[in-house]
């Protein structure tokens, strides 16, 4: 290797003598997205500094900047600190470490390249998993003192998990370990065994050093033992995702649907996988109808209508069908003799986000690709331990967790699993109260069961049975602090309709708990494991014709809003007993909050545990102004003229 | 076949747009003239073809741009058949703020006040920008969806998690959103898309012979000589130079070079072999460090 500089980056004749030409060669480049991962000093800031200034996106003002600021606050002496190029928000600048994720861009020649540039820190599994979701390839940097370290390990499972089958070896600071071909081999071979463990079946070593430039655009005369590729020019060959998805049989989730006028309705997303072209049958999935393709619309740049002859995943388009089905957002346009499956019971990896954890049985917003369901979790199978792969037990899921579980969502949805498709396998968990992301997740299959399972339909359904006993079924849900009086109205409120010859149930909470959910304790996941217990329970009873009265804290409103969307409209009745925290615990009339104030009871509702108040409610009874008797003649007169 | 970096920017930028149209209540689309805007406008125009974006274009004017940006406005606003909303905050007017007598103040009223009052006055919930991630290193960091609080702070400490392409546009009642559609694109990227889609922009960014006066070591263009002078409290002999702009905002505030670059394909040329930042035109940027992370938590775009 004789003196070779840059040849990638060789671009300024070119530009200077024909712009022309340059412009046309720019207009075809492809687009490659990888991630760097590394522990905090592997030098992964240095690295993308590097590669911004090789490819001449440093201008001179921000050169002296750079400079200023290295001798400032650098790391490195007199010499440029690359990092400080790339941390980005204040507080970080001044801890000198990153602490979200980053993206940054810089071209050669061949490809543009988005960089995701994630922490290495402990703390943060959540960024890393976010910068490769969109990765098609990772760099793992591993500092070439220091060999694997658990870091290493870490990142590369999560790289893995994320499905990320292109992975470089970045063996950094070579520079510092006098380019040593024995060092580089070890750890070369340390990494090889591990890999083989976790089950990645590829990975492209290289030995580097990010700040003196060694193997980056070209191969180094230090490393005369190292027969390539550089690491750009890895980059720039590798396979895109995106070019492999096109093999794939034709989808297309519909994002939005397009009538500007009665004539046109065209159907609007971005192709997940496969080829579409105009004649080729389609099938809306999950109704499963089915049409042809009648064009794929696209404006052309002077604002007048074109149609192409065909259009590959990657691409956003509008499709119009020969024939007039109904198809809108949610639905996903598939090829018609390979259509993708429909289920809602899944096995899936769930990443957990946010510092709330997970509830299991809890109803969360879920969504994939287009479609949006209410969905729930059900307690982990395992979790794993991201340093050595462990399967450990668990009942929840906390921040920067990693489990896998059960998910059934409230309706059938379309999906592939996640090795198959990233568009339909991968899903978001949406908390409904804080709106938060709290969780991202992989389908692996669908449950067996939930394909084999059908309702039984029986002959004698529910309005026969409510027909028989002359009455509309009902849930009076009584929601309110322990000791506000709801079991006592709810008991007044029984023996009144009990008089009208009504056929009622009461489900009280302490009675419940001493045989249905005797194995449930008070931590928030049990409470609304409870709840969701009940809710069924009180189901079943007003299918069999019955008006159900339930007296229970039921302290979260997601929980109530379940119970709420498992019934008819109309038939949920939320019956808010409001008594102030210091009346009832006046009252105190099974001295509980005497205990849970001397700390023998934990989460104890309104003391250590949150009672979120309903915010529309049917009925609201101020037990400081009523009596229970008035409470209760009060309710009973609103359902009887509420609904007859 | 690969798709190019193009086509697959664009079809991400559209695949953001239809998200927010299909899941917010009232978007908008902030337009600033500039060449970011007029990208971004003509992808919107190609997500929703043939219907016409289905938002309105709204300007948070200063009542100190060029000339030539106002005329392009009026067309850009009439070519895509949208409805265009220009607001002034009527305090600024008032109180006659302009970028002499003001300093920041002059941006902080117009444009950041200024954005928020037209936000609040058409309850818009959901507003795109043109801006990228690779104009400045704050923003390298700040998601395509970015949440504000019901008074439009910013807190980038509490940014959602944005995995594949599942957008979480959901928010409580008085939040809103700012989305940045065009975040993943670079400024070459933008002039080449303009340049392959033949995109119209305001005449300023290519070199012409135009009256001149240096100002703080700066050169300015004389936009409006009556206003200038009136402003600055003193005569301007304007000297003429063939001049151009990188950026285009209030003219007082936006530096000009010296140039021969008469055509796109020129401009571009001279952009790549250019050795200073795109944004060192701006006065807003040289404060501090950290001045537009501080900006945008306040509120600016």
């Amino acid at each position: 290797m004789t003196e070779i500089s840059d040849p990638v980056y060789k671009t300024d004749t070119l530009i200077a003598e024909d712009i022309e030409a340059y412009l046309k060669s720019h207009q075809h480049k492809s687009m490659l997205r990888f991630i760097t991962c590394g522990s905090v000093d592997d030098g992964k800031s240095t690295l993308i500094g590097r590669l911004l200034y090789d490819s001449k996106l440093i201008f001179e003002d921000q050169l002296a900047s750079l400079e200023a600021d290295s001798k400032k606050v650098g790391t490195q002496g007199q010499e440029i600190d690359f990092a400080l190029l790339v941390d980005g928000l204040a507080a970080e600048r001044e801890q000198g470490i990153t602490i979200d994720v980053a993206y940054r861009f810089f071209a050669t020649e061949k490809r543009k390249f988005i960089v995701a540039d994630t922490p290495g820190h402990e703390q943060y599994t959540r960024n890393m998993v976010t910068g490769a979701s969109t990765a098609d390839l990772a760099i793992i940097l591993i500092d070439a003192r220091q060999g694997i370290l658990t870091q290493t390990r870490r990142h590369s499972y999560l790289v893995h998990l994320l499905g990320i089958k292109n992975i470089v070896v970045a063996v950094n600071k070579m520079d510092l370990v006098d380019y040593d071909q024995e060092t580089y081999g070890e750890i070369v071979e340390d990494y090889a065994r591990f890999a083989k463990q976790i089950g990645i079946e590829n990975f492209t070593p290289i030995p580097i050093s990010g700040l003196a430039g060694d193997n980056i655009t070209a191969l180094s005369n230090n490393t005369p033992w190292f027969k390539g590729p550089a690491l750009i020019d890895h980059l720039e060959s590798v396979e895109l995702r995106i070019t492999e998805n096109q093999k794939k049989p034709f989808r297309m989730s519909v994002q939005w649907v397009n009538r500007p006028n009665l004539d046109f309705r065209g159907f609007c997303g971005q192709i997940a996988t496969g080829i579409v072209r105009p004649g080729d049958k389609i099938r809306i999935v999950p109704s499963g109808r089915n049409s042809t393709v009648k064009s794929i619309v696209v404006m052309a740049s002077d604002g007048s209508e074109m149609t192409l002859d065909a259009a590959m995943a990657g691409q956003s388009v509008t499709l119009t069908f020969e024939d007039e089905i109904d198809c809108s957002r949610g639905d996903v346009i598939a090829s018609a003799d390979d259509p993708p499956p429909v289920a809602d019971q899944f096995e899936a990896t769930v990443v957990w986000m946010d510092e709330e954890v997970l509830l299991p049985g809890r109803a969360y917003s879920m969504k994939i690709g287009s479609q949006t369901v209410s969905a729930h979790i059900q307690q982990p199978k395992y979790r794993l331990d991201v340093n050595d792969m462990q399967h450990l037990a668990a009942k929840t899921l906390e921040l920067n967790d990693i489990g896998v579980a059960e998910v059934a969502s409230d309706k059938p949805i379309v999906f592939e699993s996640y090795s198959d498709s990233r568009d339909l396998g991968s899903f978001i968990l949406v908390d409904k109260i804080t709106n938060h992301t709290v969780a991202a997740g992989m389908l692996h299959f669908a449950l067996r069961r939930s394909q084999n399972v059908h309702w039984q339909a029986t002959d004698i359904d529910r309005n026969a049975h409510a027909n028989l006993k002359n009455q509309k079924p009902l849930l009076l849900w009584f929601t309110g602090l322990s000791g506000s009086g709801k079991s006592t109205i709810a008991n007044e409120v029984e023996k009144l309709l009990h008089n009208m010859n009504r056929h009622t149930f009461l489900l009280d909470g302490d009675n419940v708990r001493h045989g249905l959910n005797k194995d449930l304790g008070f931590t928030d996941a049990d409470r609304v494991e409870n709840i969701r217990r009940i809710g069924e329970v009180a189901k079943l009873m007003t299918d069999a014709g019955l008006i159900v009265l339930t007296a229970f804290i039921s302290p979260f409103r997601a929980e109530r809003q379940m119970v709420r969307s498992m019934l008819p409209e109309g038939e949920f009745v939320e019956i808010f007993v409001d008594t102030p925290l210091d009346v009832a615990e006046q009252r105190d009339v099974k001295g509980l909050y005497k205990k849970a104030r001397a700390g023998e009871l934990k989460n104890f509702t309104g003391i250590d545990s949150p009672y979120e108040e309903p915010r529309n409610a049917e009925i609201r009874v101020n037990t400081v102004e009523m009596n229970p008797q008035e409470a209760a003649r009060y309710i009973v007169d609103w359902i009887f003229g509420a609904s007859k | 076949m690969d798709l190019t970096h193009l086509e697959r920017l664009e079809a991400e930028s559209i695949h953001i747009m239809r998200e927010v149209v299909a899941e917010a209540d009232n978007p908008v689309m902030l337009y600033s003239i500039g060449k970011d805007s007029a990208a971004m406008l003509h992808v919107a125009r190609k997500a929703f073809y043939p219907s016409p974006p289905p938002f309105p274009l709204l300007h948070v004017d200063t009542t100190w741009k060029f000339q030539d940006m106002y005329a392009l406005r009026e067309k850009a606003a009439n070519d895509a058949g949208m409805e265009l909303l220009v607001y002034q905050n009527p305090e600024a007017i008032e109180k006659g703020i302009n970028p002499f007598d003001h300093g920041p103040l002059h941006t902080d009223m117009w444009k950041t006040q200024g954005l928020k009052q037209a936000l609040d006055k058409y309850s818009f919930d959901a507003a795109f920008g043109g801006a990228r991630r690779d104009e400045e290193k704050s923003r390298a960091k700040e998601r395509v969806f970015s949440f504000r609080s019901a008074n439009h702070r910013w807190d980038p400490k509490n940014q959602r998690p944005e995995l594949w392409k599942l957008y979480n546009a959901r928010k409580a009642k008085g939040e809103s959103i700012r989305v940045f559609p065009m975040s993943n694109w670079t400024e070459l990227d933008i002039w080449q898309y303009i340049h392959l889609e033949n995109i119209e922009i305001v005449p300023l960014y290519f070199a012409a012979e135009r009256p001149t006066y240096e100002y703080e070591g700066g050169l300015f263009m004389v936009d409006d000589q009556e206003r200038l002078e009136a402003a600055l409290g003193r005569k301007i002999e304007p000297v003429t130079k063939s001049i151009r702009f990188r950026t285009l905002g209030c003219f007082p505030l936006t530096g000009a070079v010296e140039s021969n670059a008469r055509n796109l394909t020129e401009v571009i040329q001279e952009m790549l072999l250019a050795t200073t930042s795109e944004r060192q035109g701006r006065v807003i940027d040289h404060d501090t460090a950290a001045s537009m992370e501080k900006k945008k938590q306040e509120g600016y775009f």
